[in-house]
């Protein structure tokens, strides 16, 4: 109880889901709305920013009722949480940013399905205190988010030739004005998200050694 | 109490739910005016988009009531029907009837370059509905203006009918053929050839939206058909 807010072992619980316990690319978790909202990067931070709101209020939830859910009915219990936050959160955007609950249209309603909110609810909400479980639900989700922004980043700029809906290939590079360049269709289609998750996963696995299965 | 009994589970989850019911419901209430707003706020934009006008949350109201002189309803037969507000009419609702019982809302604006017609178009996308606005010259041949919007099309692939390029295609695009006969606007894939002014380049990786796009815009404007010939001479 003695612990201060942000000792070493509560930063932990922060930054460890960033490198080397990451959702998705040590536990392959959350991989389906990874390969939906990355073909841009917008629609990948706002999944992110949103998937970290309900990730972290759904572990504090979960955390104070903790003593009191009966055993049996308890992934009932979080899947009605879970569920009636992304409500919450999707009327709340719909009434006073309804452009950014355009944005979002159906990956709102994906939060549910995203199994690394249940994962956690159940591995660390049920079985810890508020505040730690709130660093592990900011701490996981952002993990998450950044590799979709960097997914989302590489299929955007390969893909259709821009960032965040801005152009930075210039028009006359392509081949139809006159060019040398063509975008990579196979960059927006789904395949492509998972290949570049893979090529992360590399490049994570061949820095760190311990994450190597035998 | 046992946590573990059932006399516990079952008050527990009694309580949960009808707690959660309770938030969600009056949270749901609390907001809709706000919600209505600001859908209607995006139906004036998209009315307004459609004749080429840029227009913010925060004035499209004023600009509608400046720009759009008139609205009313027709039918199959391209009769006006009287006492029907347009703008209130739920497409999803008259698509779902028969041709002729259906209630179709047509908008006049007037623009520097004369008046304009504009018509709401619905249909169905891969994912969920897609809808737009269309406008045509007064010559009811021309497409002047022309937008697309959709519920949940693939971000980077069918969502792309949402974009102004893609949109700003449509202008110049003829309805009508030689003979008179409607054809309305193909999407073309790559490769396949097709009348210059009957079609607009398709979107990579977007084909079923895209067939759901140029069937909507040929069903809806076979059931404005009678009404644009009647205008039309």
């Amino acid at each position: 109880m003695s612990d201060p807010l942000f000792s070493n072992k509560n930063l932990k619980l922060l930054t460890e889901p960033l490198g080397k316990s990451n959702p998705i690319t040590v536990q392959v978790l959350g991989i389906c709305s990874a390969l939906a909202v990355t073909a841009q990067l917008k629609p990948a931070l706002v999944m992110t920013l949103s998937v970290i709101a309900v990730l972290a209020l759904s572990n504090v939830i979960i955390s104070l009722l903790r003593n009191t859910i009966p055993n049996r009915i308890r992934i009932i219990v979080q899947l009605v949480i879970i569920a009636s936050l992304v409500i919450l959160v999707d009327q709340i955007l719909k009434a006073f940013v309804y452009d950014v609950s355009k944005q979002l249209s159906v990956f709102v309603g994906l939060i549910i399905t995203n199994c690394i909110i249940m994962g956690r609810l159940e591995a660390f909400a049920l079985g810890n205190r508020p505040w730690q479980s709130f660093l592990d639900g900011v701490g996981n989700a952002a993990g998450y988010g950044w590799i979709l922004i960097v997914v989302g980043f590489v299929r955007e700029l390969f893909g259709s030739g821009s960032i965040y809906g801005y152009r930075v290939i210039p028009d006359s590079w392509y081949m139809t004005n006159g060019g040398f360049y063509e975008n990579n269709g196979m960059m927006i289609l789904p395949p492509m998200a998972l290949i570049t998750v893979g090529i992360i996963i590399w490049i994570q696995r061949s820095r760190n050694r311990e994450l190597i299965e035998n | 109490m046992d946590r573990n009994g059932n006399i516990y589970t079952f008050i527990y989850a009694a309580i949960m739910v009808i707690l959660v019911a309770a938030i969600l419901a009056s949270v749901a209430m609390a907001l809709k005016p706000l919600q209505t707003k600001n859908i209607e706020i995006e139906k004036k934009q998209d009315i307004l988009a459609s004749v080429n006008i840029e227009s913010t949350a925060t004035d499209a109201a004023n600009l509608y009531e400046e720009k759009i002189r008139k609205q009313y309803v027709v039918n199959s037969k391209g009769e006006i029907i009287e006492g029907v507000d347009a703008f209130n009419i739920d497409l999803k609702k008259e698509r779902a009837k028969p041709q002729e019982g259906q209630l179709l809302p047509v908008f006049e604006c007037e623009t520097e370059t004369g008046l304009k017609y504009i018509l709401p178009l619905r249909g169905a996308g891969l994912w969920g509905p897609i809808w737009g606005y269309i406008s045509i010259d007064s010559d009811m041949n021309t497409i002047y203006g022309a937008t697309f919007d959709h519920q949940g099309e693939t971000p980077g692939l069918g969502a792309e009918i949402s974009t102004k390029s893609f949109q700003n295609a449509f202008k110049g695009k003829k309805l009508f053929d030689q003979s008179g006969g409607l054809i309305s606007v193909t999407i073309k894939k790559s490769g396949q050839s097709a009348p210059e002014e009957h079609s607009v380049d398709g979107i990579s990786g977007g084909t079923i939206t895209s067939k759901g796009l140029e069937k909507m815009l040929l069903d809806d404007l076979n059931s404005y058909r009678e009404f644009l010939i009647s205008k039309k001479s």
